[in-house]
């Protein structure tokens, strides 16, 4: 029987205005717990407005086997990158 | 009067060092690391709310006529002529002269204990914290704003676990009974002023902790019923005298822990 809780993991703003960002995984019984959890591990000291908590189970990875397959076909193509484009100073954070 | 004001601000402040101490003892042995950071955390909160109140009991007693710094403790250790400071009344006084509740010295057993005693307690100071903030003090005003913020966190943590451990499995169900139905005489003094509050209540400077029981009988009463807990009778005989300072054995221990390293080097810092 497995005893230890399920494994969250946890997605932090660290200012109003910008995305949560993965932070690092926990132990929780329930989202709840995970929730405070979150905040004494990861918030303490004052890196966050929000929190997200997921239950790792329920995430989906890509597989690191495919990598090749997956990414290395991006490699050659610039034409992709907005980088013909002049952004306004006002535009932060894109 | 004065003296009066001295010891209710040291009850408030001996109540915050003596559970923050008591629950600093789970620090690296908690049930799994997110509870030990958790309570760890709830442990310093307390110990912030104490300095700030031992800094203003400092002040008050600095204040103090050299006649009324003599009545107002039994054994105050401090030399003749210093002036008292956050660290000095929590170090140089002895338990006789200690003013916290019994709840808060009890030992902490194991989870289901620790838990119901930080239960009780915290759904007593989120109300007596909001009822402080109309006092005519405006120093307890400011210590009262600050503190709510914490104690209503250290609440909903509680009152969470209170929930999870009693409509959990048999054993925890069993276990968080057991520690109700132990600790619940050592709930009710918190409502039966002492002396000195008598007195800083008719002032209007201290919270008229009475009229606060039947709210807390009612949030208690929801939390124990969620968590299928049964709830001790409402007029059981109760414990009292932390406040005058008659104190169950634990708190020797707890001071002899706390105390040492200055009664045996005075002065000592890091």
């Amino acid at each position: 029987m497995n005893n230890e809780w399920p494994l969250w993991e946890i997605f932090v703003r660290s200012k109003t205005g910008l995305d949560h960002k993965h932070v690092g995984s926990l132990h929780a019984a329930d989202a709840q717990m995970a929730m405070e959890n979150a905040r004494d591990v990861y918030t303490r000291r004052m890196e966050g407005v929000s929190i997200w908590v997921v239950e790792s189970e329920h995430i989906h990875a890509s597989n690191p086997d495919d990598a090749d397959a997956m990414f290395d076909p991006a490699n050659d193509k610039v034409y992709r990158h907005p980088t013909f484009y002049n952004l306004p100073k006002e535009v932060e954070y894109m | 009067m004065s003296v009066s004001k001295l010891h209710y601000v040291l009850q408030l402040a001996d109540n915050a060092l003596v559970l923050g101490h008591r629950i600093s003892e789970w620090c690296g042995h908690g049930p799994i690391l997110e509870q030990d950071i958790a309570i760890t955390n709830t442990a310093l909160d307390h110990l912030g709310q104490a300095r700030s109140l031992f800094q203003y009991a400092a002040d008050l007693y600095n204040d103090l006529s050299t006649g009324e710094k003599q009545q107002a403790f039994a054994n105050f250790l401090i030399e003749e002529g210093k002036t008292a400071d956050e660290d000095t009344l929590p170090y140089l006084r002895d338990a006789w002269d200690f003013k916290n509740i019994l709840l808060v010295e009890q030992a902490n057993e194991d989870w289901a204990y620790t838990i119901t005693r930080s239960f009780f307690y915290d759904s007593f100071m989120v109300l007596f914290y909001k009822a402080l903030q109309s006092s005519k003090d405006e120093r307890l005003v400011a210590i009262a704003e600050k503190s709510l913020k914490e104690a209503k966190y250290h609440l909903k943590w509680s009152s969470e676990w209170m929930i999870r451990l009693g409509d959990g499995t048999e054993e925890s169900h069993e276990k968080v009974q057991n520690a109700v139905n132990d600790l619940w005489a050592f709930s009710g003094e918190v409502f039966l002023p002492s002396k000195a509050e008598k007195e800083m209540i008719a002032a209007g400077l201290a919270v008229p902790v009475e009229n606060l029981k039947s709210e807390w009988f009612h949030y208690v009463g929801q939390v124990l019923g969620e968590a299928t807990l049964t709830m001790p009778a409402a007029d059981a005989w109760m414990h009292q005298g932390g406040k005058e300072g008659t104190h169950t054995e634990n708190l020797g221990f707890i001071l002899a822990d706390l105390q040492y390293v200055q009664r045996a080097y005075p002065n000592m810092t890091w």
